[in-house]
């Protein structure tokens, strides 16, 4: 067995070689071409973040240079666009805090409720019909969503609580909680719908009834994942920008209040992006120093989010 | 009720239907207690099928649709007043892949017991299981650790100490060896045998000499049906239906 094999090999090496084997004679253009606007295309996308992030990055340090790093990060005023001016961004990051807690508070029990529902109760048919709603739910523009909340959503809250301003962090919170809802009970559906069958099945094999098998093997096994669609909703709601602009309003605002107006980070974006404050100064500056605060929390949200959700695909 | 069925699981006139095709159609047979049952045949030919619809592990799929009874006690377990999980307490399962919990070792075996609020010394439970699964020894000193650090042939052991420690009265084993190496195999092999002391047992398997060595009767399958159930010595020494010594022979499947 062996020496033949042996004599098989030599006699190939003898022959000569076929002319078809040769690489040159398969060179294809349309293989180079077709590579070649591939990795353009990709290289296109991995160029553009690297320039918005120079850009922010150029430009807020140029911010920096103006505005202490520390009074920005700790002062308790933002007043950038009007003397005397402070630039202390906390009240900003308590806006967004506002709106991200209680967004979060509605999207995700809901979007687990939901998740849970669809991946272990519900039926293929009732299934199928429920996941296009979502899709629609998160296709709505946003801007839709702002009119929404400033035109039903806080006239009712008014009726509960009379004390309520016609802008207000609670109808903006509500609002972005609808609006990530698809996303959390998406992510959630793909954390409990990647926990193997198999370990299911073996709950059930010993006499486990399905709550007990969500509780006791689905959620423990999922629990990465999920806590990963967590981070990357918080991150959503955090660069949410123009439901939380017509619905919280403008007004820069210290106080932990759900009730009265306040400014998020992003709506102080848009407020400088509108075109009344001057290119090149300080208070144009501002909206870059924020950015890249805004930028620095979403970008570690979403790299702890993606490297949490591989955690549990092992 | 006092007493004892001389069958520990009766199949009467069983047929699993699946959306598209019948996977097992009209099978009657009486698995004895304290018995070591192979289930033997090509593939596809439905003893997977069969085997789960014992403990009614097909009540997941709602494509799949079983008719026929399945005695167990008196009680046929497809009955409108059974509670399918008392079932699958009563009739455990250990599995082709071994699937132990990614958690630790120690909870891999209490977790059964615990959601089913079955009283008695927890750590006894688990060694007694674990000694019982010849896995005691192996694995005492790392009760707390994953069971997933465990080789493949510890985690099937795992598997079948964990569906020991709902002590129930039939153990059902489709095809346990089927990702081990051989002496894991081994291991396991002599385990059934043990076991046939204090439970019977339902072995699926595609390995014809395991089944020989291993099983006190065979239930031989083809495309759904029963072809012949007999004790191995005969099965394999004298089968009556040509197709069983055909396949016993190794000429299809």
């Amino acid at each position: 067995m062996e020496s033949g094999t042996k004599a098989a090999r030599l006699e190939l090496v003898e022959e000569p070689v076929g002319e078809l084997l040769l690489r040159r004679q398969w060179v294809n253009y349309k293989d180079v071409l077709l590579k070649l606007c591939l990795s353009l295309a990709t290289s296109l996308t991995v160029l553009t973040t690297c320039t918005i992030v120079l850009l922010i990055g150029k430009e807020a340090f140029a911010f920096f240079h103006m505005v202490s790093i520390v009074d920005f990060l700790l002062g308790t005023q933002w007043q950038p666009l009007i003397e005397p001016q402070q630039y202390g961004v906390l009240p900003l990051v308590v806006g967004s805090t506002l709106v991200v807690v209680l967004s979060m508070g509605i999207a995700l029990p809901l979007g687990v409720f939901v998740a849970a529902y669809l991946s272990e109760y519900a039926s293929f048919p009732i299934r199928s019909v429920v996941k296009p709603f979502l899709e629609i739910l998160a296709g709505i523009p946003t801007v839709v969503y702002g009119y929404f909340a400033l035109t039903f959503v806080t006239p009712q809250l008014q009726q509960l609580f009379p004390a309520m301003e016609v802008f207000n962090a609670a109808s903006a919170g509500i609002v972005v909680g609808i609006m990530i809802l698809p996303m959390v009970s998406s992510l959630c559906d793909d954390a409990f719908c990647a926990v193997a069958p198999e370990l299911k099945e073996a709950g059930y094999s010993l006499g486990a009834t399905s709550y007990e098998v969500f509780r006791g093997i689905v959620l423990p096994a999922s629990a990465f994942r999920l806590a990963a669609a967590v981070i990357l909703a918080v991150s959503r709601a955090l660069g949410e920008t123009m439901a939380v602009t017509l619905a919280a309003g403008a007004t820069p605002n210290m106080e932990w209040s759900f009730l009265k107006s306040i400014q998020t980070m992003t709506a102080y974006i848009v407020e400088v992006s509108l075109g009344d404050t001057p290119a090149g100064g300080v208070a144009y500056l501002t909206c870059y120093g924020v950015a890249a605060l805004l930028f620095g929390i979403t970008f570690v949200l979403n790299v702890l989010g993606y490297r949490w959700m591989r955690r549990t695909a092992e | 009720m006092n007493v004892t069925p001389s069958c520990a699981l009766e199949v009467k006139g069983l047929s699993v239907s699946y959306a598209s095709h019948r996977a097992v159609e009209e099978v009657s047979v009486c698995f004895r207690r304290h018995r070591v049952a192979a289930i033997i045949g090509p593939s596809g030919c439905g003893k997977s099928t069969l085997l789960r619809s014992l403990n009614r592990m097909h009540d997941f799929d709602p494509t799949v649709k079983v008719s026929g009874q399945v005695v167990f006690e008196n009680q046929d377990l497809y009955g409108r007043e059974i509670h399918p999980p008392t079932v699958r307490k009563r009739i455990g399962m250990v599995f082709q892949k071994p699937n132990p919990f990614p958690k630790s070792i120690y909870k891999n075996i209490s977790w059964g017991p615990w959601i089913n609020h079955m009283r008695g010394d927890m750590d006894q439970r688990v060694e007694s299981c674990l000694r019982k699964a010849a896995l005691w020894d192996e694995v005492k000193h790392r009760l707390h650790q994953s069971a997933l650090s465990l080789s493949g042939g510890q985690q099937q052991r795992l598997c079948i100490a964990r569906a020991l420690a709902m002590n129930p009265d039939v153990i059902l084993m489709d095809e346990p060896c089927s990702a081990l190496d051989p002496r894991s195999t081994a291991c396991i092999e002599d385990l059934i045998a043990d076991l046939r002391e204090k439970y019977t047992i339902l072995v699926v398997t595609h390995n014809m000499q395991q089944a020989k060595r291993i099983s006190d009767d065979v239930l031989f399958m083809y495309e759904g049906r029963l072809v012949e159930f007999g004790p191995t010595t005969q099965i394999f020494s004298q089968p009556r239906v040509a197709q069983t010594q055909a396949y016993i022979q190794g000429k299809f499947g």
